[in-house]
């Protein structure tokens, strides 16, 4: 087995619950992960599929449910949907949720990636991103400046 | 957020930091190799980082592993930074290096 390749931690003043929620309702995803949703109805062995919010033909990135134990656990396999089918492209996201003092700490866990790959750049940009926007988001209600539109649109 | 900057604020925690972010899960012993640093001292910066949150130990087996996590850093740039700032600032960050032919 390889070793995992990043681990991102952050800490929320938040609950599991609202963690767990935040990363699989569409409502709350739309409005800090770039306008995207992440379809699935989240049992394991179930498809997932990280869309475009408004416009679900625009699928970004494709996988299985490996684990799902909410609000507090989730394996998610994670690839681009051209190469879906390629074990070598196919990587592994593990969410957990603990409870840590008054809130909660979130660790990311992306391993299994190709080397060099555009997938790895690609996340290695993305989910310091994403996590302070979670985080934002659910401390203060709103997420961080640029991360609720579409990066895939040009801006307006 | 003060502990992050205090971390930050040594250069062999950023040299630390820096060998993670080039090959990141590294193990005591692989950080340390062509350090100009005791091991107790690469332990004792570790867990200045460990304390920000700015590293992530994980047990693999009999080995401990650490990664570099750059969230909070992240949190501290999206600060002070704007919506319209960040495309300029990551094309002066690109230009820059490609000026300079370094990460630095």
């Amino acid at each position: 087995m390889s070793r995992p390749s990043f681990i991102y931690v952050t800490y929320i003043n938040s609950t599991p619950e609202r963690v767990w929620q935040a990363l699989t309702d569409p409502a709350f995803t739309r409005k800090y992960w770039f306008n995207h949703r992440n379809a699935s109805d989240w049992k394991v062995g179930s498809e997932w599929r990280h869309e475009e919010h408004d416009d679900a033909s625009v699928v970004d990135i494709v996988g299985r449910v490996v684990e799902s134990s909410p609000p507090r656990h989730l394996v998610l396999t994670w690839a681009s949907p051209k190469d879906a089918k390629d074990p070598a492209k196919v990587s592994r996201v593990t969410f957990d949720i603990e409870t840590y003092g008054d809130g909660v700490r979130l660790t990311v866990m992306h391993s299994e990636l190709e080397p060099e790959s555009a997938m790895l750049s690609g996340i290695s940009r993305g989910w310091p991103l994403v996590l302070s926007s979670l985080k934002t988001f659910l401390e203060t209600g709103e997420p961080l400046p640029g991360t609720s539109k579409s990066k895939t649109r040009p801006p307006e | 957020m003060d502990a992050v900057f205090k971390a930050l604020a040594d250069a062999s925690r950023r040299q630390l930091l820096d060998r993670l972010h080039a090959e990141n899960g590294q193990t005591l012993g692989e950080l340390c190799k062509g350090l100009d640093m005791t091991r107790q001292a690469v332990t004792k910066h570790l867990a200045i980082l460990e304390g920000a949150n700015l590293v992530v130990a994980r047990r693999r087996g009999r080995e401990k592993l650490h990664y570099i996590n750059p969230v909070p850093i992240n949190e501290i740039a999206e600060r002070w930074i704007g919506k319209y700032e960040r495309h300029r600032l990551k094309a002066l960050g690109e230009l820059k290096r490609a000026l300079e032919g370094s990460d630095e």
